[in-house]
């Protein structure tokens, strides 16, 4: 390839990765897809006019995702990219390591708190006391949790004794 | 015949998946993994704005998101490989909903009858109360764990990936329900009761889950699949840990004592029939709606 049509395509690769970094979680939406890190590689296919793109969805129920999906279309359609693939890639599995810290700074500005960043993935200790989750409001470890299954999939419900208010938990998966 | 056998045999023009007795066990071993999941999601999301306090409606309703979301990750399996096994099909697979021979994950969730459903028997029974559903999920979430953790070293790169991020899910349902068994067992008088009255129903159920059909073997051979006949040690001593924690008695071991068994190969009890009926209703009635 010339050296010529190798400055377009990164070009244009830098161009979408501004794009999708303006693509919101439709749930979540103070969190781009990039900072949840479900983007997994985007191509521009040498010689066609082609944009692959690698997706991997969070839980595997995830409703967001088909949304996700149309969302990433139409942003490169408003931006003249029509030839767009959008595949699905299920290995390595996602992972809440894979969110960026920017993210998780957000997430607690909107009131969720972020998964911890010792990584735990579910504890399959029965009744064991896990790790303490700060509240995002008043910034307590005096919290509780009351299910493991929250508002989405992808979230725990707790309770702060201090300030009395529940939060959603991020939970590391 | 001891060859893993690929050949691909006629499919059913209206639902477009090769009957029961398909050559293509890669196919059958597929769906049954969907199926299991897909019927225990449905049946759990009938507790939904029913459950019996709010967050453990949340909770079960979480839980069947989980596990529909990996019968769409099987069942589009199983679509691309019907699709590519069949010469009638759009060339690049998957193609468009309602066209003449070709699969799709709705196509095989919404299309498709009773007999040719291969779930176990387990996870179709009612719901029955919140003692008979946890401890369906707990006695299914353990042949489940088992199962992915097996999987995970699939031959086939895409069993093993769905196994791995099920696998996480998994996780979080084994823990909830092993820690509801023990709530309710180790509860009051009543709800001790109760769970004695869901072992007494459900237990027939759990040998089944060891028992492999035709298609899980031939999986098995193949390095694609796992001898599920060797994860029952492993269940019954975790099953019985959490039984003993529930001050429940244990059962006699599965696969000894009556058993009914043969939901994988199509014969089903009585309540799939109604449980397709609710759920198919609307794709068969207005067959191709888009909303």
């Amino acid at each position: 390839m010339s050296e010529q049509a190798e400055n377009i395509i990164s070009n244009d690769l830098k161009k979408i990765w501004d794009i999708l970094a303006e693509i919101n979680d439709p749930e979540v939406p103070v969190l781009s897809v990039l900072d949840l890190g479900i983007i997994r590689d985007v191509e521009c296919i040498p010689d066609t006019e082609e944009i692959r793109i690698s997706i991997t969805p969070t839980y595997s129920g995830c409703p967001a995702m088909d949304m996700i999906r149309m969302n990433i279309r139409m942003a490169l359609l408003e931006h003249g990219y029509s030839h767009v693939s959008i595949q699905t890639v299920l290995s390595p599995a996602w992972t809440t390591d894979w969110m960026s810290e920017h993210g998780k700074e957000k997430l607690k500005a909107f009131g969720i708190a972020p998964p911890t960043a010792k990584q735990q993935v579910c504890d399959i200790r029965l009744f064991h006391q896990g790790e303490a989750i700060p509240c995002p409001q008043c910034n307590s470890y005096h919290t509780e949790l009351i299910s493991q299954f929250g508002s989405t999939a992808c979230k725990a419900l707790y309770r702060c004794l201090d300030c009395q208010e529940p939060f959603d938990y991020f939970k590391c998966h | 015949m001891t060859e893993f056998d690929s050949t691909y045999q006629p499919v059913n023009q209206s639902t477009y998946q090769p009957f029961n007795q398909s050559t293509n066990q890669l196919i059958n071993y597929t769906l049954h993994q969907a199926d299991n999941t897909l019927i225990l999601g449905h049946r759990n999301s009938e507790w939904t704005g029913h459950g019996p306090i709010l967050e453990q409606d949340i909770a079960i309703s979480n839980i069947a998101l989980d596990l529909i979301g990996q019968s769409r990750n099987f069942y589009q399996y199983a679509a691309q490989l019907i699709n590519e096994s069949n010469p009638n099909s759009s060339p690049n697979g998957g193609g468009r909903e309602g066209a003449v021979g070709t699969a799709s994950e709705d196509s095989l969730a919404y299309l498709r009858d009773g007999w040719d459903f291969k779930n176990c028997l387990l996870v179709e029974q009612t719901n029955g109360d919140w003692a008979k559903t946890i401890l369906r999920q707990f006695l299914f979430s353990n042949y489940q764990y088992l199962l992915y953790e097996a999987l995970l070293k699939s031959e086939d790169q895409t069993i093993a990936a769905i196994s791995e991020k099920s696998l996480k899910e998994v996780t979080y349902h084994l823990r909830w329900s092993s820690e509801w068994v023990i709530r309710l067992g180790d509860g009051t008088e009543e709800s001790h009761r109760r769970m004695l009255l869901a072992i007494d129903d459900l237990w027939k159920f759990t040998g089944e889950l060891f028992e492999p059909a035709e298609y899980e073997k031939q999986a098995a051979k193949a390095g694609i699949g796992t001898d599920i006949s060797l994860l029952k040690s492993r269940w019954q001593q975790i099953t019985d840990q959490v039984f003993e924690q529930a001050t429940l008695p244990k059962p006699s071991l599965a696969n000894e004592g009556w058993n009914r068994t043969k939901g994988k190969e199509g014969q089903h009890t009585e309540h799939l029939g109604y449980i397709l009926a609710e759920m198919q209703f609307l794709q068969r009635a207005y067959p191709g709606c888009e909303w």
